[in-house]
């Protein structure tokens, strides 16, 4: 069987700070890690191949830095691992990157199973795995957090819907993302990390695609554009109080009676 | 097309220059600047480098006709009928914009039995409701549901599309997007339009420290999704207007890959995400024991308790407790946290609570960054006395 991970490099900290002076983004580019919910993603893959044999390779789409979480998932028991990175994929938003993952999947592999994670933690929210899904033309299903069952052209999962528990049977080939609980994803382990000191990670430019329009990548393939960037409203109408516990406690009786909770 | 052209000669000082950019995109290729794959289009290079160093070009790309799509859509979320209150949330903003710019407000609403149910839209202010009803159409999948959606927006071209960020929501609307190859902005939190018809969405970006303003200013239809309890629902009227459009759509084109074996329904969990009222605890509870006055608190003010992550990690509450990055977001009417620190990984998980009380013994703190009503006091010394006060208050 072969399965398909989509893995994101995040940044390491949520420490942005907006420039006032030209409003634009001030981030270290340099502190970053593997999403954290992509770990749940790799786990899963990996269960799934120890029942049923197979290959597990991941992808993602970034800079030459991020063959670093491709090595990541080596440790972890990962196959093989695919990195698309042009400078003409720059400024892409969800659709740009959807785009370019699936015709990076196209052009490497043809998985019978898709694992996306649930989100990133660097603002998106699970709508890449979607599209992607839709790019190649393939069933999805989101919030999944069992596997029942692995069958030769299918597989049974369960999902977690807001008021429903859903068990639905899907024909490979198709795209799961799946919920945190899954599965505890194991740790990156020495062993792995020395075995696959030289196991290489396939690079892939906009020219190894089958589309190689550069209108389709990038921010030209992009149609949403960022107009500007600016820090949140702060809370303006903040107070603190200090003093002893008989009247701070006095105080935030009046404040609840004041706003009506009691 | 749009690109970044570097002019090597107008470069006065190339180190000076690669330091400018904040994703390390510029490097010195033997006194050569390349820009490399990490470029995030930012453009900063060309602000604030060497005038024409870096220059961005762009050419004319073939503009779509806006005037051709018409409306504001909004996609009605429901299960088995009942439909979601984001629904009419929506709505309400759908109309708000509409008004702008003189377009109708639509709704579309699929799926299997609910013929009856689309008369309480027309209670809200809705122009047309475009009614799917099909068997195949009963359990929510994907393939049958974005072809209903794909037939709809070709019949109707609506220029926006509004779907509520629910479970189908976030799976339906991207897929909807990638079919007509055009942009969705997600979990926006301000929603406005131009004279032009372009969508102004703003949003949250990176983890909620900075807000971003997004435009599709070249593609049709616009997508957007809504959080629920972003925006307000109308009144309802008792009156009801507008009209409903049954449609079908060829049963060949809602075939499926996806077989639904069952559908449980799940025990009515009184969660946080949904609480009014929160009272959150942290670390500065010292041991399991002391949770009974946080258990007491809550229940004098009918709210669900919460916790940080370490208490989550300690074993005391359950882990759908847990408030934050890597547990729920909350956005409750108030809530009171008590002795915690406010670490980002917390606070992003409930910073848009409509109002927040902090009790903290440490007035440096980083929760009183984002509380209203922040108490330096120990909690041991406050909480007790606080429930008897709100006993007394709530006697009298
Ligand atoms: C990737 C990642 C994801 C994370 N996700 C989450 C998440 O989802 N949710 C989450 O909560 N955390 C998360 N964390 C952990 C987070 O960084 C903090 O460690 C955690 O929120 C701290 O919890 P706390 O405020 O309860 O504890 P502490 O930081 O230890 O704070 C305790 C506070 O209590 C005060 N205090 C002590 N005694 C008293 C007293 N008697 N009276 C009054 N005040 C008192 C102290 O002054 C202190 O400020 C995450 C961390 C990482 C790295
Ligand atoms: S546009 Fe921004 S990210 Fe790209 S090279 Fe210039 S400064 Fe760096």
């Amino acid at each position: 069987m072969e399965i398909l991970v989509c893995i994101k490099q995040v940044p390491g900290t949520t420490k942005v700070e907006v420039d006032p002076v030209t409003g634009v983004l001030k981030r270290d580019g340099v502190d970053s890690k593997m999403n954290p919910y992509d770990l749940y993603a790799i786990e899963t893959a990996l269960r799934i191949r120890e029942q049923r044999g197979g290959r597990v390779s991941v992808i993602t789409m970034g800079p030459p830095q991020a063959s670093v979480v491709i090595k990541e998932a080596y440790m972890m028991g990962v196959d093989d691992g695919i990195l698309l990175s042009d400078r003409r994929f720059a400024g892409s938003d969800v659709l740009a990157t959807s785009y370019t993952l699936s015709q990076g999947i196209k052009k490497v592999s043809n998985p019978d199973l898709i694992i996306c994670g649930k989100q990133t933690t660097d603002g998106d929210t699970a709508q890449v795995g979607p599209e992607i899904a839709e790019y190649l033309g393939i069933p999805h299903v989101a919030n999944v957090r069992k596997i029942l069952e692995i069958k030769d052209s299918s597989i049974v999962v369960e999902m977690d819907m807001p008021e429903t528990v859903e068990i639905a049977e899907i024909k490979y080939p198709c795209l799961i993302t799946v919920e945190k609980d899954i599965f505890q994803p194991r740790l990156p382990s020495f062993k792995k990390k020395l075995e696959t000191r030289d196991r290489e990670v396939k690079m892939f430019t906009l020219q190894d695609f089958e589309d190689r329009d550069e209108k389709s990548y990038g921010l030209n393939g992009s149609p949403t554009k960022v107009e500007r960037i600016f820090p949140p409203e702060v809370n303006n109408d903040r107070r603190m109080l200090k003093g002893n516990p008989e009247e701070l406690r006095n105080k935030i009786t009046v404040k609840l009676k004041e706003l009506r909770f009691i | 097309m749009a690109k970044l052209i570097v002019n090597q000669e107008k470069i006065t000082d190339i180190d000076a220059l690669i330091k400018i950019c904040p994703f390390g995109a510029m490097e010195n290729k033997n006194g050569i600047l390349e820009i490399n794959a990490s470029c995030r289009m930012c453009k900063l290079c060309v602000r604030r480098g060497p005038e024409g160093a870096v220059v961005y070009v762009e050419d004319e790309v073939v503009k779509v006709d806006k005037s051709k799509w018409k409306g504001i859509a909004v996609y009605v979320d429901h299960v088995e009928g009942d439909i979601h209150p984001v629904t009419f949330e929506l709505i309400g903003k759908a109309r708000e914009l509409a008004d702008k710019v003189n377009h109708p407000v639509y709704c579309l609403f699929m799926g299997h039995d609910i013929g009856h149910r689309a008369e309480e839209l027309l209670h809200y202010g809705v122009d047309e409701v475009f009614v799917y009803d099909n068997e195949m159409l009963k359990d929510f999948r994907i393939e049958p549901y974005t072809a209903v959606f794909e037939d709809f927006v070709n019949r109707v071209k609506p220029s926006v599309i509004l779907v509520g960020a629910t479970t189908i929501g976030r799976s339906l609307a991207p897929r909807v997007a990638a079919r007509f190859k055009t942009g969705l902005t997600a979990d926006c939190t301000v929603l406005d339009i131009k004279e032009n018809t372009d969508l102004v969405q703003i949003r949250p970006a990176f983890g909620g420290n900075i807000m971003a303003q997004i435009v599709t200013p070249n593609n049709r239809p616009q997508m957007a999704t809504v959080r629920y309890k972003v925006m307000t629902a109308p009144e309802r009227k008792a009156e009801a207007s507008g009209r409903i459009i049954h449609c079908s759509i060829e049963e060949n084109r809602l075939k499926s890959n996806i077989n639904v074996l069952s559908v449980t329904k799940k025990q009515k969990e009184h969660g946080i995400s949904e609480a009014e009222i929160i009272v959150a605890a942290g670390r500065g509870i010292k041991s399991e024991k002391d949770m009974a006055m946080i258990y007491e608190l809550a229940d004098v003010l009918g709210a669900e308790v919460a916790c940080t992550r370490p208490l989550i990690e300690a074993g005391w509450l359950d882990s759908k407790r847990q408030i934050g990055l890597s547990g729920r977001t909350v956005r409750p009417k108030l809530i009171i946290t008590c002795g915690i620190s406010g670490a980002v990984q917390f606070t992003a998980g409930m910073n848009n609570s409509e109002y927040i009380i902090a009790i903290n013994k440490d007035e440096k703190a980083p929760i009183f960054k984002v509380a209203h009503y922040g108490i330096v006091g120990d909690i041991y010394e406050i909480i007790p006395g606080l429930i008897e006060n709100i006993k007394r208050v709530k006697e009298a």
